[in-house]
């Protein structure tokens, strides 16, 4: 398996980040379809968040978890069916059974780089029900590489068949991640992932570093369609691949035509922009980019500002609430 | 009047500890059993350099002894107070239960201080439902018809022991629920981040409702009436958004710093659901130690 990758595709979930988890039924059916037949691993869906994340704090998304999962279901035959599940926002009886019955083939429980005793319940109860079941750990950028194997192996010890770190605000450097994911492969026992955003327009070349280092789970979305500055482009990801001879088993002129598609299907692609380099430099989670935008426009303050006084404060997604406070805080000291 | 009620505390682990610390200060209680399952803790050892009596034998220390104390914490876990309950309840025992086990009677003292200790067993709901329930319940005295609120709160990661991991859903089940009974709401959502960041972060809270036209003046001035009730009993309790309207949202944000006792003063979410146990135990020895007097 050394040579392996397994593709692991976050346009439907990540992606609502970028149109504020307005996913169509539509949208949903057709970019399904040719995911599933070009091959990809895993075709996660879902609120941006997650399971049981639709809110006033993150956004309503429009369809709920249930139709989602639902639609996508039908029209994935071999694509595994994935969703994100984040203890703190879904729960096991309110949401994950219902998704299992919804016919979910893979669940990423996934906690903040520091919070793996957080996911106990999740990831064993997947494993009771049979499913398979990853760990993720959010915001790997805040933790050195020792004290994430131990957040690693206390997942694995709970059931997790596999663990992806998560560069949650486009952080890292390929050399950051070399040393994680190096670290983390002679450490555990199970298949080590990663997650990129292109914050820093890095997202390729720290996925190559990943599996060069050993990981065999790579995240990617179609043209890189995710929060803020997006996620590593999948189609991308697998030409790289197949350049240094590692096998993803995706079909790559499938993938192309898929990104050929993407803009129309989804309207928005992602960019790298001032406010999101800002926000890789500042360590501060990709997904903020909208509600940081509304809130400058609103109080009328420079959002690389309330950048780096959201990472000076070390928020993390699911903060959304202290945008607003930032933000007022500036307008405030403005008007001094 | 220098006679105290007698208190016992089950678990041993940050709640426990830092209620313990909180005891040594009232003038109406004193703890007289410290009872958990390993004497090695650091809150068993803290314990007894404060000179109070500590068992490894938890809920049996009480059960062998029952005339050791009056009033019962338990600050275990959900599943433990379950069992615990009933017999604490045969013993006569005044129990306050720390724990998301959500069998008593909820109380945010704030709100509903004199209705729960009349009961036996009153539940504290979760750090989350103290600092958020009393904003909820604001909120919808001026706007009952509010259907949908939510709330989310940001705790630092240190301060949360390894049982408020292991309960994450519970905690989340129990605090929708008092949202809903306190604010009569329909539907009631609950959402929590721990944060890693170092420094630690302070407890943060954000209340948020869906409603059309909000009486932002009204709705402010019920949110400070309530908040100074609160700054009674938490003294690091504060409003740092005010009331803030955009697109259909209605937003409330508040800040919960802790006294320092057992854990530093970030762990605001430690403090407030200890500090509200406390003013619970306390009213409860007031009436009975009134009644008691010649």
């Amino acid at each position: 398996m050394s040579s392996q990758v397994l593709l692991y595709d976050v346009t439907l979930r990540d992606g609502s980040h970028a149109i504020r988890h307005q996913l169509t039924k539509e949208q949903i059916i057709e970019y399904a379809q040719m995911a599933d037949n070009a091959g990809v691993g895993v075709v996660e869906v879902g609120h941006g968040i997650g399971l049981g994340a639709s809110s006033l704090q993150i956004g309503k998304s429009l369809l709920s978890d249930e139709e989602m999962l639902r639609i996508a279901r039908e029209h994935l035959n071999k694509s595994l069916l994935g969703i994100h599940v984040v203890p703190g926002y879904a729960t096991v009886s309110k949401d994950i059974s219902k998704a299992i019955d919804c016919g979910v083939d893979v669940v990423r429980v996934a906690a903040q780089c520091t919070e793996a005793d957080t996911t106990e319940q999740h990831i064993s109860y997947v494993r009771e029900k049979g499913r398979r079941v990853y760990g993720g750990l959010m915001m790997a950028h805040m933790l050195s590489p020792e004290l994430l194997v131990q957040e690693a192996l206390k997942m694995e010890s709970y059931g997790a068949e596999g663990i992806t770190i998560l560069d949650s605000a486009g952080a890292f450097l390929p050399d950051d991640v070399a040393e994680r994911v190096k670290l983390l492969t002679a450490s555990l026992k199970i298949p080590v992932g990663f997650h990129a955003h292109n914050n820093l327009g890095l997202a390729i070349a720290n996925s190559l570093a990943a599996v060069k280092a050993g990981a065999h789970i790579i995240d990617g979305s179609i043209c890189g369609f995710g929060g803020g500055a997006g996620n590593a482009s999948i189609e991308l990801l697998a030409a790289v691949f197949e350049k240094q001879g590692f096998e993803t088993g995706a079909h790559l002129y499938k993938l192309l035509d898929m990104a050929d598609r993407a803009e129309e299907l989804f309207k928005v692609l992602p960019k790298i922009t001032s406010s999101s380099i800002v926000s890789g430099m500042s360590g501060v989670v990709s997904v903020f980019s909208k509600p940081v935008a509304r809130a400058a426009e609103i109080y009328n303050v420079d959002p690389r500002d309330i950048y780096f006084e959201l990472g000076r404060r070390g928020a993390i997604a699911g903060q959304e609430d202290l945008i607003i406070e930032v933000a007022q805080q500036l307008a405030g000291k403005q008007s001094e | 009047m220098n006679k105290k009620l007698r208190v016992g505390i089950i678990g041993t682990g940050n709640i426990g500890t830092d209620l313990l610390i909180k005891i040594q200060r009232s003038q109406f209680l004193e703890c007289s059993i410290f009872t958990g399952r390993n004497l090695a803790s650091s809150g068993m050892s803290r314990a007894a350099s404060m000179g109070i009596r500590i068992s490894d034998e938890g809920i049996d220390a009480i059960i062998n002894e029952p005339g050791l104390c009056d009033i019962v914490f338990d600050a275990t876990s959900a599943r433990s107070h379950l069992s615990h309950a009933p017999i604490l309840d045969k013993l006569g025992k005044f129990v306050i239960d720390m724990t998301p086990a959500k069998i008593g009677t909820l109380c945010v003292p704030a709100v509903n201080l004199e209705e729960a200790v009349e009961s036996r067993n009153v539940n504290m709901i979760t750090c989350g439902g103290q600092a958020s329930i009393p904003i909820a319940y604001a909120i919808t005295q001026v706007h009952p018809e509010i259907e949908y609120i939510e709330t989310v709160s940001t705790i630092s990661s240190r301060s949360a022991g390894p049982a408020t991991r292991i309960n994450i859903d519970e905690y989340i089940g129990t605090t929708e629920k008092g949202l809903r009974i306190f604010s009569g709401v329909k539907e009631a959502k609950v959402m929590l981040n721990l944060n890693p960041a170092n420094p630690a972060i302070d407890m943060q809270t954000t209340v948020m409702a869906e409603i059309a036209n909000p009486n932002l003046k009204q709705i402010t001035i019920e949110v400070e009436k309530i908040v100074q009730k609160i700054q009674r009993y938490v003294p690091g309790y504060n409003i740092v958004v005010l009331p803030t309207y955009d697109n259909n949202r209605l937003l409330i944000t508040v800040r919960v710093q802790g006294l320092g006792d057992y854990l530093p003063k970030f762990a605001g979410n430690l403090d407030i659901i200890n500090c509200a146990a406390i003013e619970v135990a306390e009213r409860f020895a007031q009436k009975n130690l009134m009644r008691n007097e010649p």
